[in-house]
């Protein structure tokens, strides 16, 4: 007691210090909350003032649109097996897209990601243009160049494919790199010093040190890109989401489909996602 | 037991063990490979992409290209009437006032009007039908239309060159320096030029054709109000409509993120091993979560556009939902892998379970989740614009529907090159703020 108290004494400017800090940052944190509150009010106010059904008005019809398509697709419960066979093709092209989006991607990315990479770069003045390009290729959302594309090549899964791989390139060009960076160098200069050429030594001295990781990220970009390959196709790429948008446009009477397509949908999406995790989770973690 | 070990173990010299793990490797490096390379022959054909390259066109790459960063004026002349009119991209904002004209449109006395496309290709529009093209390294095409007689042209001798296209009552020509499309009731001259027409004033404005220095000269003598009302207003580019389309964009990420991010925070305490000792509400809990990230967004997007219509709160909306699921696994794993020791330490002092969660679990994870969750706002920026396309609303809206109407391409231009700016200062905003504040706390 006397000796805390002779301490303060002793040292009274430690705690004024002390208290005014703590003020300072109670007032930011504070100023940040109000700031934080204001910006989300506001911003709610302006979207719902915007929109073309309020908030609350819209609140309880959100349930509707379900429940006529639960209830239609109990009415034909029959039907359903038949129309979960009539649309299992669509989920494999839209499954299929993803799939080869991501396998070119990844393997273009690859490249691209030893082509960033300090220390590995075999021609270290093109990092930085090669970086913005990477960049640029993450930054355009995948269905401006799908539309155009459809433009270009008529409807389809092919322009999803291609602009679906464009920003997996982009995205895990950089996720790539960042791991092949902290690779230690060791085998690559083993390699250099028995002659190895650039490829021998990436081949040899780098990928197998960054496999595991990389086929991880591509597995969680597998599982991003199915979700973009559905709504790409309802923009009119095809695939599973096209079907889900002529169903959809066609109205009451086709729900029983629509449940179909929205039960295809979701269990691919919990299948790939909760596979993909125990994939991913071995790959990473059995390794250490 | 222990002879059959010997008997597995003795032949697996080093020699041998190498050798049989090179050739798994071997087959790995070769197979592969292979299997990549077989899937996607499988796809090449399962996409029918041999008949797709076949069917491309070339000529929509070509406009495509073109139109991206340049313009056409329209010189069009009535067939009937014989009137001519001259307009930029053939719009009405972009209409020359009566009696005016561009150099290159040369009204001559006679009802003739001479236009120069540049590089010695002249077309004469003569009287009230006829018109007379001379392209060089060809020869004169003549035409005359008429609503009895259709069109009716003559070419120099020889095959047309596939750059004509000729029928009974159509002819369209399109050459390097332009183009001349001649139906029964107009006959019309596209001359291309380089650059976005009209971006900050259009032709009924007082300030078009002006420079520079004199706009700022104009400006400082008390008219900018009147100047930045004409660029705002601009009816061709839309600049504020632009403009709103990207807030839009905007606060349907701001406000998904933030939304998801509020209503996660306090419900993945339930779905934490260390903060949820009933396993049945976890369990409940975890599956709501995955359950909302199940659904994809495009789900939740067509489900709430059918109660909401379009907007940005629709797609506000349907961020919210897929994150919430995605914040609400990310912050429980964060919670569970929380240091229990601070925990302990507040404890011993009395603190309920809210003042615990507030002074010993929240401090430490407030980074990880801010980060976290600007991550997060960087992404859905780009989902915004996405959502935005399908629910009608913000930037996705307006480029879905320059794309589709395909021939505003100079617009779809402006639009990407507005979102990719509009990413990266998202980006670069939320690197800021995440160093800002992780330092800080």
């Amino acid at each position: 007691m006397t000796d805390a108290a002779s301490t303060s004494a002793l040292r009274p400017g430690v705690t004024d210090a002390y208290l005014a800090m703590v003020s300072t940052r109670r007032l930011w944190t504070t100023t940040g909350i109000l700031i934080y509150v204001l910006l989300f009010f506001g911003g709610f106010w302006i979207a719902n003032d915007r929109n073309a059904g309020g908030f609350w008005r819209g609140l309880p019809q959100i349930f509707d649109f379900p429940a006529d398509v639960v209830s239609e697709a109990a009415e034909n419960a029959a039907r359903l097996p038949g129309l979960l066979l009539e649309y299992f093709p669509s989920l494999i092209e839209t499954v299929n897209i993803a799939a080869g989006a991501t396998l070119i991607g990844g393997i273009l990315g690859a490249f691209a990601s030893l082509l960033v990479t300090r220390g590995l770069a075999p021609a270290p003045w093109a990092i930085a243009p090669l970086r913005r390009l990477l960049d640029l290729l993450r930054a355009v959302p995948e269905i401006v160049v799908a539309l155009i594309l459809i433009f270009l090549l008529g409807g389809g899964p092919v322009p999803a494919l291609i602009a679906i791989a464009l920003h997996t390139i982009g995205s895990l060009g950089k996720l790539f790199s960042e791991v092949a960076e902290s690779a230690p160098l060791d085998p690559v200069e083993g390699l250099r010093s028995v002659g190895a050429t650039w490829a021998q030594r990436m081949a040899f001295g780098i990928v197998p040190q960054v496999g595991p990781n990389w086929l991880s990220y591509a597995l969680l970009r597998f599982e991003i890109n199915i979700r973009a390959s559905a709504i790409l196709g309802f923009v009119g790429a095809g695939g599973i989401g096209y079907d889900l948008r002529n169903t959809m446009s066609f109205g009451l009477g086709m729900f029983d489909e629509a449940a179909a397509i929205f039960m295809l949908l979701f269990l691919t999406i919990v299948i790939v996602d909760q596979g993909g995790s125990m994939i991913r989770n071995k790959l990473t973690r059995g390794r250490t | 037991m222990s002879a059959g070990t010997a008997d597995t173990m003795a032949p697996e010299s080093p020699l041998e063990r190498t050798t049989r793990m090179m050739r798994r490797k071997h087959l790995a490096i070769f197979g592969v490979p292979l299997l990549i390379l077989a899937y996607l022959t499988y796809l090449v054909f399962s996409f029918e992409v041999p008949r797709l390259l076949a069917e491309a066109d070339a000529e929509n790459a070509r406009i495509l290209a073109g139109d991206m960063v340049s313009y056409k004026t329209h010189v069009t002349r009535d067939n009937g009437s014989g009137a001519v009119e001259i307009a930029i991209e053939g719009s009405r904002s972009g209409l020359y006032p009566e009696g005016e004209s561009p150099a290159w449109v040369e009204s001559q006395g006679g009802d003739v009007t001479l236009v120069e496309l540049g590089g010695g290709h002249v077309v004469e529009l003569i009287g009230q039908n006829r018109l007379r093209y001379d392209i060089p390294g060809y020869g004169v095409v003549a035409a005359t239309a008429s609503r009895s007689g259709g069109v009716e042209a003559s070419f120099p001798d020889g095959p047309l060159p596939d750059w004509i296209n000729a029928a009974s009552n159509r002819v369209a020509i399109t050459t390097e320096a332009g183009r001349v499309n001649i139906t029964r009731a107009r006959t019309e001259v596209m001359r291309y030029f380089p650059g976005w027409e009209l971006f900050f004033f259009t032709l009924d404005s007082p300030y078009h054709g002006l420079s520079p220095l004199e706009i700022g000269a104009r400006a400082v003598n008390g008219e900018a109000w009147a100047i930045w009302q004409d660029v705002w207003l601009n009816d061709r580019w839309r600049h504020n409509e632009v403009a709103w389309a990207l807030v839009e964009t905007l606060l349907m990420a701001f406000l998904g993120t933030a939304g998801a991010a509020m209503i996660a925070l306090p419900v993945a305490f339930l779905a934490a091993r260390n903060f949820a000792p009933l396993g049945p509400v976890r369990q409940v809990v975890r599956r709501l979560f995955d359950f909302l990230r199940g659904v994809d967004g495009l789900i939740w997007t067509v489900i709430l556009s059918r109660a909401y219509g379009p907007g940005p709160l629709t797609g506000a909306l349907a961020i919210m939902f897929t994150d919430t699921g995605t914040f609400g696994k990310l912050f429980s794993e964060s919670l569970e892998n929380v240091d229990e020791k601070q925990i302990e330490g507040v404890r011993s002092t009395g603190a309920g379970p809210v003042a615990r969660a507030r002074h010993s679990v929240l401090p430490q994870l407030v980074p990880v989740y801010l980060s976290q969750i600007l991550y997060m706002l960087e992404s859905n920026t780009r989902s915004a614009t996405i959502i935005g396309a399908i629910t009608g609303g913000g930037i996705g809206l307006l480029l879905t529907q320059a794309i589709i109407t395909q021939k505003d391409w100079e617009l779809v231009t402006y639009y990407i090159v507005l979102v990719v700016l509009m990413v990266f200062a998202m980006d670069s905003f939320s690197g800021w703020l995440r160093r800002k504040l992780i330092k800080g706390a």
